[in-house]
């Protein structure tokens, strides 16, 4: 068995009418970094609370490891550890009590719940802070103990929704590291971010998921390379008096301020032969960046084209 | 689920909630304590010595039963309703719910919650009814098995109270508007043989009535009411509550979208 979760067809309406999800299939592989993006209320999370058994499905299966949530309930949910986007433990117990609680639900023997408990504490950067009430402790530390809390039973499958929502940058980098640590060491890893930049960091594969469908499913390598153009600007040294004349075709420049330009390149065309250009004409180019991360030019257009196609 | 497994489930969450209630003891201990005590000093030596006998019984004597019986009542129900509406609305309830411990794990773990909080005020109230009056307790088994099936319904009752609670006053408007008046109306102060027979009927409509009295037979060895009857109307009730609670989360109603 090599698939770790198999959804198919899976549809939501809630009470209200609202259709959350219109049919969703699809296969992440054992051992993948999978991202699930989509915009606010597109359905990630109804997805991932389906999977989890806290929403119920008005349609469609969802398979962990070759069995079905519905018929082999305890099973699935052993093999899974959620993170959800909202803090939900108890804002008056210890760090600590949590973790060892949620370790107790799963069956773990105390010295085993209480080996984990520290082993994840530790790694989290939390273990000085284990004696602490929860609600103590800061909006990027409440984050980490859902994380610890979610691997405490180690699970195959480790489902993660927007984990890193306002945590400041350096300590979403060491998230990342961890993340591609317990990945690296076997887990199955569903990320859910409205971080495009995390997706293309981390993850090998890729879901986009839009107004309750899935708008795309393939491989990151695959996707950014549909990319037919990139946006980069252009940092002169010195003040220009006139907006360079590049003469290339697929290649348009556009002025930001007398310092600096936009150039929109073609994906087949060499970057060197615009440097050749400027180089040409003398222009010195001071530093260059990417104007959007390309993941997101990606999925904008994606979802622009689902938008589309459902005004039609 | 391995039995192992489940035990060690089971034995985390009772744990959970007695340590929940303890780490507040001053809300949750204290208060029914200095309650009852208000009304053995008022209830019991100030206005009962005036009224005399009750059913061939000191006053004091007769009321205890009664109030241990409506602090245990208050504190299962009232354990289980807060604890687990309050994990409803801090949704650390999911912590629960995405775990693979069964649904009657889930519910005994909440009821045995209820009942180490009932019966501590229980002892509690106990212990202090000791200063006002001597407890003799006639038949052990019928009062330990009462307490224990009442604390048992209660638990229950709570239970489903907090799984329909949307907000804080929901989990108030059944104790303040049901539960309070029917244990008054319950026989804890006075015999039901002083009412006019058409109460005495309502009465027995009462299903705490029948609590309060198996208790006091307990204790005092005189009863309103026939303890086998009783009993079978506690063990009905606990069967039919229970089930209710299965179904309920079973359907996760008031806990799954």
């Amino acid at each position: 068995m090599t698939i770790a979760i198999s959804i198919n067809d899976l549809r939501k309406t809630y009470a209200n009418g609202f259709t959350a999800l219109k049919g969703i299939s699809l296969d992440v592989d054992r051992g993948d970094f999978f991202a699930l993006l989509g915009p606010n209320g597109a359905g990630k999370s109804t997805t991932i609370g389906i999977i989890s058994t806290l929403i119920n499905k008005s349609g469609g299966e969802v398979q962990v490891f070759g069995r079905s949530v519905d018929t082999h309930v305890y099973e699935t949910k052993l093999d899974l550890g959620v993170v959800p986007q909202e803090v939900n433990f108890s804002q008056f117990e210890r760090v600590r009590d949590i973790v060892m609680t949620q370790a107790g639900y799963y069956g773990l023997p105390r010295k085993l719940a209480a080996e984990r408990c520290e082993k994840y504490l530790r790694k989290l950067g939390l273990w000085e802070k284990r004696m602490d009430r929860s609600r103590s402790l800061s909006g990027g530390m409440k984050r980490r103990l859902m994380i610890a809390r979610a691997l405490v039973h180690e699970p195959r499958l480790l489902i993660l929704d927007e984990p890193t929502a306002g945590v400041d940058i350096e300590l979403r980098r060491s998230m990342w590291d961890f993340l591609k640590e317990i990945n690296a060491a076997g887990t199955t890893i569903i990320l859910t971010t409205h971080y495009l930049e995390e997706a293309e960091q981390l993850c090998r594969n890729i879901a986009i998921i839009d107004e309750g469908r899935i708008v795309e499913n393939t491989s990151m390598k695959k996707l950014l390379a549909e990319l037919d153009s990139q946006v980069f600007i252009l940092d002169t040294d010195s003040a220009m008096e006139q907006l360079p004349q590049l003469s290339l075709p697929d290649v348009h420049v556009r002025a930001v301020d007398n310092h600096s330009f936009e150039v929109r390149i073609a994906a087949s065309r060499n970057i060197n032969e615009v440097f050749s250009r400027l180089d040409q004409q003398g222009v010195k180019v001071k530093s260059m960046r990417n104007k959007t991360n390309r993941l997101e030019q990606l999925f904008l257009s994606l979802l622009n084209e689902n938008q589309g196609q459902g005004n039609v | 689920m391995f039995r192992s497994h489940k035990f060690i489930a089971f034995e985390t969450l009772v744990i959970k909630e007695i340590r929940r209630f303890s780490r507040i003891w001053l809300q949750t201990l204290v208060p029914p304590a200095i309650t009852i005590g208000l009304y053995f000093v008022i209830f019991g030596n100030l206005i009962g010595s005036r009224i005399g006998e009750m059913n061939g019984f000191q006053y004091m004597e007769f009321i205890v039963p009664g109030l241990i019986m409506m602090a245990v009542i208050q504190n299962s129900y009232s354990n289980v309703v807060s604890s687990f509406f309050s994990q409803k609305f801090q949704r650390s309830i999911e912590e629960l719910l995405v775990s693979p411990v069964p649904n009657y794990i889930i519910l005994t773990g909440f009821i045995v919650g209820g009942m180490a909080r009932g019966l501590a005020v229980g002892a509690i109230v106990t212990t202090m009814s000791l200063f006002f009056a001597d407890l003799n307790v006639q038949h052990p088994l019928v009062t330990i098995a009462v307490i224990l099936m009442t604390s048992i319904v209660f638990s229950l009752a709570g239970f489903i109270n907090a799984i329909f609670a949307n907000n804080f006053d929901d989990i108030s408007i059944i104790p303040t508007f049901v539960l309070t008046p029917l244990i008054y109306l319950g026989g804890v102060f006075y015999s039901v043989q002083l009412l006019p027979p058409l109460w005495q009927i309502v009465s027995g409509l009462n299903p705490i009535f029948y609590m309060v009295n198996t208790f006091r037979y307990g204790i005092l060895g005189s009863s309103d009411v026939d303890v086998v009857w009783a009993f079978l109307i506690l063990g009905l009730f606990i069967v039919i509550l229970y089930g209710a609670c299965i179904w309920l989360l079973r359907h996760g109603t008031g806990l799954r979208a």
